[in-house]
């Protein structure tokens, strides 16, 4: 890969990301740990002739952005658990008049105000199921600068893609460490642009009738089309209905568009599975301790391995099944009272094997801690 | 054009009661853009969440029909992003009062150039008749069976106040009035609200004994006002209409060139 080297935060990485995919278009209010995106924003974004606006709430940044991305901007907000809390409502929005659109949640300790600049990872479930009704919704998340890089292209290209709210579940550690970033040239990671419509003006046009393979061809606001954008269940038009065959096939829609794409969608990592009695699973900060212990044991001749998720959602559980068939042992290693954890043992034969190792004191969980805890698993003692 | 061809016939019939004022809004609103004669094109209609907010449902321009009190959020996002296009925003008084009270003062204080439209008809409609903080004290409702107790907010003295630069007031007697209104706030650069006051003869109209739909609208006759009458003089509970407030100040969306301007000169 050749590009730019730099030394930056993970916050400064998921800019970086941010403005490769091209990012337009910022809306945010100011919020521990993940104010840097929003301030290096505010100095980058105009150089580009982008926009930034500093909005008076997190609902109202998200709103912004749903706005914003309807007339063709690529558009993005970051915060973290109160102002994600708040965003529930508009994120259900985005999701229902499916609008492209990305949102960058730093985790921090909660709930509520919790613990402003200490890390955790309990938003997992919130990222799922935050907004009210039955939906899907893509979450992914990263352990390193390059990673934060890599999945925020990622994320824009997604919410492209399938026209969703796409959200990056990161953490204060991941957020506020440096380390080195490479920049790739423009061109060397491809982007997914906005798929426009090729109904000519004067034609009937219908914004919500999906193509053969669940895509929605679009047109901005501002140009040929007019049409209806609600957040109300909608007929083919955008023209609130309650129909019951039309509500019945939307929520599918809205639902197998990301469901049947699973696979697709799902990025993760694996390491030594192949010889491994021990799996560890774990994502973003805490992958890096559950990775450290990995190589540790491999040095002493432990058949232990990882696998590091970087799509939480949808949960890829034949995945799982499949890679940790073989494992006497699983190990979801991660900073929450265990969110990943049961949906580990939902997806895994015998999930008498499944386990937890996770802190939820603040403090970032380090190779030792799961040292430790592996040897109470294992009944060994400390 | 003539007036039909703004409508989606498709969409209707409308959802309105018979005798509610929101129709006539939407009548007034479509004289107003005949009369301007803008292309649909380049018309944004954002609204909330309420009785009042599916108007722009009919419109055929660029609908965008949006969740409870924050639709002047969603129309922020439009604007700064395409800046040429006309947003405007209709709001019902609980949708952007109550709920979206935060938005709206916001957004005066930004002076972005967005079309404020309250259709004030001092009740929650769509939710069956509970007070609003436009109902005002000693008013009837569904949730002050006994009475009010809420003051009511004075949404131009409200707006002038947080920043907007264009504020007036009508009523759905005074039709011609509310289209000349609308137009002239649509071509004034920077936050215009304009408050109509509209009947609900379904909920406050029963509930405080007001009379039918008729009989409300007639009551805006006799209640208010021009702005600076004689009749104000001597009967100061009348409430005037017309224009409070039209000053130029810089507006939100072009300010913004001047960051640009200065981000790409690195100039501080
Ligand atoms: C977050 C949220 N809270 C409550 C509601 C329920 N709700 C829908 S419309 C409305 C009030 C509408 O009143 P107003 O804005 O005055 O409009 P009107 O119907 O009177 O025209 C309420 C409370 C909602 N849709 N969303
Ligand atoms: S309930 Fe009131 S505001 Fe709603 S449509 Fe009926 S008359 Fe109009
Ligand atoms: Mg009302």
């Amino acid at each position: 890969m050749t590009g730019t080297l730099k030394f930056v935060q993970g916050n400064e990485a998921c800019v970086e990301g941010a403005l490769y995919a091209g990012l337009q278009f910022f809306a945010g209010y100011p919020i521990t740990p993940s104010t840097e995106i929003a301030e290096t924003l505010a100095s980058k974004l105009p150089q580009i002739g982008g926009k930034f606006i500093q909005m008076e709430d997190e609902i109202a940044s998200m709103c912004a952005i749903i706005g914003a991305s309807l007339t063709g901007s690529k558009s993005m907000t970051a915060t973290s658990g109160p102002g994600f809390s708040l965003m529930q409502e508009a994120l259900g929005y985005a999701i229902m008049a499916e609008i492209p659109c990305v949102i960058a949640n730093v985790q921090r300790g909660g709930p509520s105000t919790g613990l402003p600049t200490k890390v955790a990872q309990g938003d997992v479930m919130q990222a799922r199921w935050g907004t009210h009704g039955d939906h899907a919704i893509v979450v992914l998340t990263a352990s390193n600068n390059q990673d934060v890089f890599n999945i925020t292209i990622e994320a824009f290209n997604v919410a492209e893609t399938y026209r969703t709210p796409v959200i990056l579940l990161f953490d204060e550690v991941v957020a506020h460490m440096r380390e080195r970033l490479t920049v790739p040239e423009k061109n060397e990671i491809p982007l997914v642009e906005r798929l426009q419509t090729s109904v000519k003006e004067g034609v009937d046009y219908h914004p919500y009738l999906p193509r053969e393979d669940g895509r929605l061809p679009m047109s901005d606001f501002g140009g040929v089309h007019r049409y209806n954008v609600t957040g109300l269940y909608h007929d083919m038009w955008g023209f609130p209905t309650a129909t019951p065959a039309i509500v019945d096939g939307l929520i599918h829609h809205l639902t197998d568009k990301i469901r049947n794409n699973v696979h697709v969608i799902t990025k993760f990592k694996e390491y030594y599975l192949e010889d491994s009695s021990t799996v560890l699973i774990s994502y973003g900060s805490a992958a890096r301790s559950a990775l450290h212990h990995v190589l540790n044991r491999r040095k002493r001749g432990e058949n232990i391995g990882l696998i590091e998720l970087q799509t939480l959602w949808p949960f890829h559980g034949e995945l799982i099944r499949e890679k940790c068939k073989n494992a006497r042992l699983i190990v979801v290693v991660e900073m929450n009272l265990g969110q990943l954890y049961r949906q580990v043992k939902m997806a895994v034969d015998r999930p008498e094997r499944v386990f937890l190792a996770n802190r939820v004191d603040g403090v970032f969980i380090t190779p030792t801690d799961i040292k430790n805890m592996l040897r109470l698993i294992q009944g060994r003692g400390v | 054009m003539a007036i039909k061809d703004w409508i989606r016939e498709r969409f209707f019939p409308h959802i309105w009661c018979p005798g509610c004022g929101h129709g006539m809004v939407l009548n007034a609103l479509l004289h107003t853009f005949e009369s301007l004669g803008i292309s649909k094109n380049e018309i944004v209609m954002v609204s909330g969440i309420g009785c009042s907010s599916r108007i722009s449902g009919y419109v055929d321009v660029h609908t965008l029909h949006t969740i409870h009190g924050r639709a002047l959020a969603f129309a922020t996002g439009v604007k700064m992003s395409r800046p040429d296009l006309n947003v405007i925003v209709p709001m019902g008084d609980g949708d952007a009062l109550a709920i979206g009270g935060n938005h709206f003062i916001h957004s005066a204080r930004r002076n972005i150039n967005i079309n404020a439209i309250v259709m004030n008809n001092r009740v929650y409609g769509m939710t069956g008749g509970q007070y609003s903080p436009l109902s005002g004290y000693g008013t009837l409702a569904t949730t002050a069976p006994f009475i009010n107790i809420d003051h009511a907010f004075d949404i131009s003295r409200l707006s002038m106040a947080a920043g907007a630069t264009f504020v007036a007031r009508t009523t759905t007697y005074h039709t011609k009035q509310m289209s000349e209104l609308f137009k002239e706030a649509i071509l004034h650069e920077g936050f215009s609200v304009v408050e109509v006051l509209t009947q609900c003869p379904t909920y406050f109209g029963r509930k405080n004994k007001a009379g039918n739909a008729v009989e409300m609208i007639k009551s805006f006759k006799n209640n208010t006002t021009q702005i600076g009458s004689k009749a104000k003089e001597q009967n100061p509970d009348l409430i005037e209409r017309g224009i409070f407030l039209q000053k130029d100040l810089p507006e939100y969306s072009r300010e913004y060139d001047k960051v640009i301007e200065r981000a790409k000169t690195k100039k501080r």
